[in-house]
């Protein structure tokens, strides 16, 4: 029992976590759905309709949100990589690889947005514009640090062999994005209308910034859930685990 | 043996002497705890032998002494210093063969050696000296691939003699060998812990050392 | 017993291995060859056309190929133990990744170069092209190697490691695709193409600083 005592202190605590978590995880939910409420109803009914793009500009108040969204997420996994790898907290391999399927759907979401929007605006459902291409090579890396994680048997191999991943991908996505900017103005010749223009009227962007926190509630929220049930997946030798589910669990 | 031991420099001094020291280790794989608490000190002129059912980690704990992966807990020094500060010093008095013998097939033993040798530095052993030591004179030029399971086992052994380790950490050396081949490696232990090096060590066969000190933990209980 | 002593005996050691597989020496090659044929009997053997894209199918062939070249880096030394010495060894294992990924990319990279202007002759490129083309490679496939390595090193004690690694080190690969292929496509156009010069020597500097000690850390946790 010492032993795991000493565990749990150092690696952060995860019955602590689980408690914690546990009672948060409504108060997370809750402000979601406020959020949510909230800003699609500025965005879908009090903001005016653009001059130019009509109603079908409103897409981006899920589209900019998801596309933030997918590299935030992407930034904290890698600073969760780096506390995994330099101190060895064993929350912070939970969060990184909890993230990492929610950031893969942000990502999936800022792409299957874009491409809708695309589709009245340059009438295409692709264009190889270079932020649709960036995205979509940060689908890539989040698909491949979810293939190696679930490629490596032993589960804490798994989430180190993962931390130094996406702290390469992090250094690497920089160079990806501007080399695809740079790539872009070469190869396109027809100039792209920019998605978020400079000037937004503030009936407009006050519902796109609720929509951002919105998404960043939602995170958190299925951050949690999803790493509670990894933390108890993981855990399901300790003690605590056993006292939680009653003893039914066996080793 | 004879020739053998006037070639090696006996060391008298420090005949006692804890070289590798382990420290409450814990070890968990695949979820699994497979021991904790685990401290025990290894002497100079001491031989270690794990003993347990499969599956209960000594390979596992072996790579943790060698370095090669690290405990989930606790820690493993070498002359008072944890070798995760200390590695390439450490690595350098340190051997280490495996259930893969670390010989490229391709390779003769002499080749293999000497690479060995820029890795990890030079011992009192040249690589001639060491290769007749586990009787594979004669074999030196001659590509590994061509040798048989139980030469190619001596050649992974002899690996031990060309540099300077003082602490050999052996998982399983008998495999493949034949019973003279045991033999010879056991000699070869002896030698090494009289002249104050040390082993680790786990084996399936009966391990016969002369050795005064020889310690035992089981990782079953 | 050095560093650079080390460095070198272990670039020579796997020469040496690399000459006594001969057999496997050829494959990449073979096989960066063959992709390119493919290319003309896929979209048509227009001379114009080929040439446009000259660039860009020499430079996928040469990254597929490099990809496929990859795994050989640490495979036998990973079946045989040989492995775990280089990480049991005295020496800083970032030189020992840099002396093995400089031994693969002579095996491996450097016959691409040799092959190039073959291939640049299949596809009706000019010379100045092929000058770029060759610059471009020399500057590129040593950044490809680097970052393989730290694919590699990360899937070394996977049974299926092949699928994943291309999935974990083609994203990566991308900005070294842009500009390598643009350089050979400014100079086939006549235009100067210093500036992507100039940029792939940054990623090669990047990636042989950093790279190493990536594939290190790499090393240590799959092989753990």
């Amino acid at each position: 029992m010492n032993i795991f005592m000493k565990w749990f202190h150092r690696l952060g605590s995860p019955p602590w976590f689980y408690n914690i978590s546990g009672k948060l995880i409504p108060w997370f939910a809750v402000t979601t759905i406020l959020t949510l409420v909230v800003g699609m109803y500025g965005g879908l009914i009090l903001a005016p309709a653009d001059y130019q793009q009509g109603d079908s500009f409103r897409i981006i108040y899920v589209h900019v949100p998801a596309a933030w969204m997918s590299l935030f997420i992407y930034i904290v996994m890698a600073v969760a990589g780096a506390i995994s790898l330099v101190w060895r907290m064993k929350m912070a391999d939970v969060m990184l690889i909890s993230s990492a399927s929610v950031g893969a759907s942000f990502t999936f979401i800022a792409l299957v947005t874009g491409s809708l929007w695309g589709k009245p605006m340059w009438g295409t459902y692709w264009t190889w514009d270079a932020r649709l291409t960036s995205e979509l090579l940060l689908l890539f890396l989040y698909f491949g640090i979810i293939a190696l994680y679930n490629a490596v048997e032993d589960r804490q191999t798994a989430s180190r062999a993962v931390a130094v991943l996406t702290l390469v991908g992090v250094v690497n996505i920089p160079i990806i994005h501007y080399s695809v900017e740079w790539w872009n103005t070469l190869h396109q010749g027809t100039t792209v209308a920019r998605m978020d223009g400079p000037a937004m009227d503030s009936s407009m962007l006050w519902p796109l910034l609720t929509m951002a926190v919105c998404f960043k509630l939602y995170y958190i929220w299925v951050l949690l859930v999803k790493a509670r049930a990894e933390l108890l997946s993981r855990e399901i030798n300790n003690g605590w685990v056993r006292e939680l589910v009653g003893g039914k669990a066996n080793g | 043996m004879i020739t053998l031991d006037s070639i090696l420099e006996t060391e008298t001094t420090s005949s006692s002497k804890l070289l590798l020291e382990a420290d409450s280790l814990a070890c968990i794989r695949d979820d699994r705890l497979l021991f904790e608490n685990l401290s025990f000190g290894i002497h100079s002129g001491e031989a270690v032998v794990l003993e347990g059912r499969n599956g209960t980690g000594k390979t596992t704990l072996l790579r943790i002494l060698c370095g090669l992966r690290r405990p989930d807990e606790g820690e493993v020094r070498w002359n008072g210093e944890s070798i995760e500060r200390c590695t390439t010093e450490y690595h350098r008095y340190m051997a280490f063969v495996g259930h893969t013998d670390g010989v490229k097939r391709e390779l003769t033993p002499l080749e293999n050696l000497r690479v060995l040798q820029t890795l990890c530095g030079k011992g009192n052993l040249s690589i001639e000296q060491a290769l007749e030591a586990v009787r594979l004179y004669g074999f030196e030029d001659v590509p590994v691939h061509y040798l048989s399971a139980g030469q190619k086992r001596r050649a992974g052994l002899a690996r031990l003699l060309v540099t300077d380790a003082r602490i050999w950490v052996l998982d399983e050396p008998f495999t493949s060998l034949d019973r003279e081949g045991i033999k010879l490696t056991e000699s070869l232990m002896d030698l090494h812990l009289s002249n104050g090096g040390a082993l680790v060590m786990t084996s399936h066969h009966e391990v016969n050392l002369l050795a005064p000190n020889t310690q035992v933990i089981n990782l079953s209980a | 017993m050095s560093v650079w002593s080390a460095f070198i005996q272990l670039i020579r050691r796997d020469l040496v291995l690399a000459l006594r597989r001969r057999s496997e020496l050829a494959n990449p090659i073979l096989f960066f060859v063959m992709v390119i044929v493919l290319f003309p009997l896929g979209i048509g053997a227009e001379p114009n056309l080929l040439a446009r894209m000259a660039p860009g199918i020499v430079w996928v062939s040469a990254l597929l190929a490099a990809l496929l070249s990859m795994d050989a880096i640490f495979r036998s030394d990973f079946e045989d133990g040989t492995l775990e010495q280089l990480l049991l060894s005295a020496q800083p294992l970032p030189v020992l990744i840099l002396a093995k990924v400089s031994a693969h990319w002579l095996v491996t990279g450097l016959p691409l170069l040799i092959v190039a202007p073959l291939l640049a002759v299949f596809l009706g490129m000019s010379e100045t092209a092929l000058g770029a083309l060759l610059i471009s490679l020399a500057l590129g496939t040593p950044v490809l190697s680097l970052i393989g390595t730290i694919g590699v090193a990360l899937t070394v004690g996977l049974r299926r490691g092949g699928v994943i690694l291309s999935l974990l080190v083609l994203p990566l690969y991308v900005p070294v695709l842009i500009f390598g292929a643009s350089m050979v496509d400014s100079a086939a156009t006549g235009l100067s193409f210093s500036g992507q010069i100039y940029i792939l020597a940054a990623f090669l500097a990047l990636a042989l600083s950093l790279a190493p000690v990536a594939a290190a850390s790499a090393l240590r946790i799959s092989l753990s």
